[in-house]
């Protein structure tokens, strides 16, 4: 089933992956630019919000985030909703709870410490942490050092998959199983499709899901457009932020890092310098 | 400790009298922190306290990690998904924990590559050098279970496929690996073992490094020249060596700092950088990954182990001429672990008299490519073992033994090496002397 997937099993450590690329005429992903990218892009608070009405009114019929508690809307450094709507968006929900019922368990309104539901559909994957699982950026030459600047590749791979829905090349049998897509590599692929060599003449594979999105299918507070592309690319960076709900945090740190052991570098240098000075003026004089 | 000759502690007031006489423990302190080092030194000789601050911030994050962590096939992963978003900084303490591992590796290579340059592996270092070889043996079991516990996807099917290394072994290859696993299969038994071993490990290596010290604290350092510190007199020792406080521990923070800083910078980021996607994704017994690679630091090895298939003519050979007990899987698992072997033996494999590889002109090109052969490893060891790969795999693999078995051995006979400076401090004057004729605007403003 799983054959070769050019992203998710594609090597990181990039000195593996150059290949991954080269060998992936099987695969495209389009290099959206995120506002999240690089050491100083930060989440875009109405993106994430854009998003979170996408999963909740799209995605959220079959896929769960089970990973995630609904009171981290309401953090900083993500969607950033008010607290009174982060409760209401709880109260939304329906959770199982097992110590109801003296103990035989009942369903009841969910709280904000809870979790969003798992996946209702056993063929829906979990996407919590679907943007860090199916990272798959390498460049330059496979050493993945791009990821600096470009992101880690994951959003970037479910804005193309949301993307990536086409008209199946006439080569495939009418009743062929599934939604072709040019993003999805892990899917069935016809023999009719394929070259002499068993090779794919046409990129991506044949996906189970429907096409989940369509054009102005839903209506933003914010008034941004809501054509597939734009819905795409915002949901992929609210699945971004369930991956990584720290990100904002995390390069704070590490730039606060930089900043002092750039700062700490150069006192040690001159402290050092000033220390060997004596030593190094005898050998001069010696010499 | 004998050695070099250099002062002792005296304990003045009455408090350190009463101490030492009955714990020596501050002249102890004294004499490591006041060793005579060599004092041309160069920034090769830095990794030693890059790995000491590696070794410590493993161990200060991993005892922290411990405290959120699960033990448990069914809870494994959501216990660090737990810990990475609901316990305060738990998410950098754990990039610190997983890149540390890489800075680790990072560290380690470069300083075992240096002192194969140097010889820092001959007489009368030998034990120093097989020390490192037992650290460096156990710091890749603790980093390999450590990878396990999060129960991602590679930590699961990697476990399989490391596991089944030994079960490759002929006769009790099978029964070896169920005791292994504690099961016939990688689950419960295995997580738990793992995490014990993990934690446990680290502070073996902590008592290793400790005996590595010792050794190397008692023969002295090598330096960059292989010439050893004069010990006729004091006086005599004091013109080659200076004082490991404060000259070397300054020198020492200000290259950790550097590498700080990148290191840093990589957790804060692009901490997934050196990670594999798929370990983001539960384990599943039913679905085995595309590509099962290990993490970059075992990849030389990785490629070594893969090489050698059933096409290759020595594999097919010691198959035939042992009935067929050595086959192809087994062969491999023999070549990994000579791989790690033959470096244990260069201190007797190496037969060149001249200790320091900067006065050995052949021996300096053979080294070189060494090192290139070593990096194509890796890179051949993470890719598909199809194609051209396994070819190239090969090519090095037999580079790497021929160096140890072949090339070292031969070279001692043949080689003429070049004289060597007749004192450490000669080489520092020499050193000094010329670059400060040539760089004096540089040299000049901080006096």
């Amino acid at each position: 089933m799983f054959r070769k997937l050019t992203l998710t099993a594609a090597v990181t450590l990039g000195l593996a992956s150059g290949s991954a690329y080269a060998a992936g005429s099987e695969a495209h992903v389009e290099d959206f630019d995120f506002s999240f990218e690089g050491p100083f892009g930060s989440y875009d608070t109405n993106q994430l919000q854009r998003g979170l009405q996408i999963y909740t009114e799209v995605c959220s019929s079959c896929h769960g985030l089970k990973f995630v508690a609904f009171r981290t809307l309401h953090d900083e450094g993500g969607p950033h909703l008010p607290e009174d709507q982060m409760r209401a968006y709880a109260e939304y929900y329906e959770v199982f709870d097992e110590a109801l019922f003296d103990g035989e368990g009942d369903f009841r309104t969910a709280t904000p410490a809870d979790h969003f539901p798992e996946s209702n559909d056993p063929n829906a994957p979990d996407l919590s942490l679907m943007a860090k699982a199916r990272a798959g950026f390498h460049g330059p030459y496979g050493t993945g050092i791009n990821q600096l600047t470009r992101g880690m590749g994951g959003p970037e791979y479910i804005a193309s998959l949301l993307n990536g829905y086409h008209e199946a090349p006439s080569c495939a049998p009418e009743d062929f199983d599934g939604y072709y897509n040019t993003t999805f590599a892990a899917g069935g692929y016809p023999d009719e499709c394929k070259g002499d060599h068993g090779e794919h003449l046409y990129p991506g594979s044949w996906i189970a899901m429907a096409p989940p999105l369509y054009d102005d299918q839903l209506e933003f507070n914010d008034g941004h457009a809501a054509d597939v592309e734009h819905m795409a690319q915002d949901v992929a960076a609210f699945l971004m932020w369930t991956a990584e709900p720290k990100m904002m945090a995390r390069k704070q740190a590490g730039l606060t890092g930089v900043i002092f052991l750039t700062v700490l570098s150069v006192l040690l240098y001159l402290t050092n310098k000033r220390l060997w000075a004596p030593h190094k003026a005898a050998a001069k004089r010696k010499d | 400790m004998g050695g070099i000759p250099h002062d002792h502690y005296e304990p003045k007031s009455n408090a350190e009298k009463w101490l030492e006489s009955r714990l020596p423990v501050i002249g102890l302190i004294y004499g490591t922190l006041m060793i005579p080092t060599p004092k041309n030194l160069n920034w090769m000789w830095i990794w030693g306290i890059v790995l000491a601050f590696t070794l410590v911030l493993q161990i200060a994050t991993g005892v922290v990690l411990v405290m959120h962590y699960t033990p448990h096939v069914e809870m494994a992963f959501s216990s660090v998904e737990h810990c990475m978003r609901d316990v305060n900084s738990c998410h950098m303490i754990r990039y610190f924990h997983m890149n540390g591992a890489s800075l680790f590796f990072v560290a380690v290579y470069a300083h075992m590559f240096r002192g194969l340059y140097y010889g820092s592996y001959k007489a009368p270092r030998e034990v120093t050098w097989i020390i490192g070889m037992l650290i460096f043996l156990l710091m890749m079991a603790t980093g390999f279970l450590g990878y396990v516990l999060p129960w991602g996807q590679m930590s699961f099917h990697g476990t399989a496929v490391i596991t089944g290394l030994f079960g490759a072994i002929p006769f009790i290859g099978e029964s070896l690996q169920t005791w292994l696993l504690g099961a016939s299969a990688v689950g419960q038994p295995a997580l738990n073992r793992f995490f014990s071993l993990h934690y446990l490990l680290p502070f073996v290596i902590a008592a290793l490094v400790i005996v590595h010290i010792w050794a190397f604290h008692t023969t002295g350092n090598n330096n960059p020249t292989g010439v050893e510190v004069r010990r006729g007199s004091k006086e005599e020792a004091e013109k080659d060596t200076l004082p490991f406080w404060p000259y070397f521990v300054i020198k020492d923070l200000f290259a950790l700092s550097v590498i700080l800083t990148v290191f840093v910078a990589i957790v804060g980021f692009m901490p997934n950088f050196l990670g594999h996607p798929d370990n983001y994704i539960e384990a599943n017994a039913l679905v085995t990954p595309a590509h099962i690679v290990p993490e970059w630091y075992f990849l030389p090895f990785y490629a070594i182990l893969r090489a050698f298939d059933n096409t290759v003519w020595v594999v097919i050979f010691a198959e035939w001429i042992s009935f067929g007990i050595i086959d192809a899987k087994f062969f491999g698992v023999l070549a990994m672990f000579g791989a790690i072997a033959v470096m244990a033996l260069v201190p007797w494999l190496d037969t060149s008299s001249t200790r320091s590889g900067r006065y050995r002109p052949m021996f300096k090109w053979w080294f070189a490519i060494l090192c290139v052969d070593f990096i194509v490893l890796m890179w051949a060891g993470a890719m598909p073992a199809e194609g051209i790969y396994p070819i190239i795999a090969l090519i090095g693999a037999t580079y790497w033994f021929a160096y140890f078995l072949v090339i070292l051995p031969l070279l001692g006979v043949i080689e003429k090496p070049m004289t060597p400076p007749a004192t450490i401090e000669d080489d520092f004057n020499a050193h000094y002397g010329q670059t400060a004729a040539s760089d004096n605007s540089a040299a000049s403003p901080a006096e």
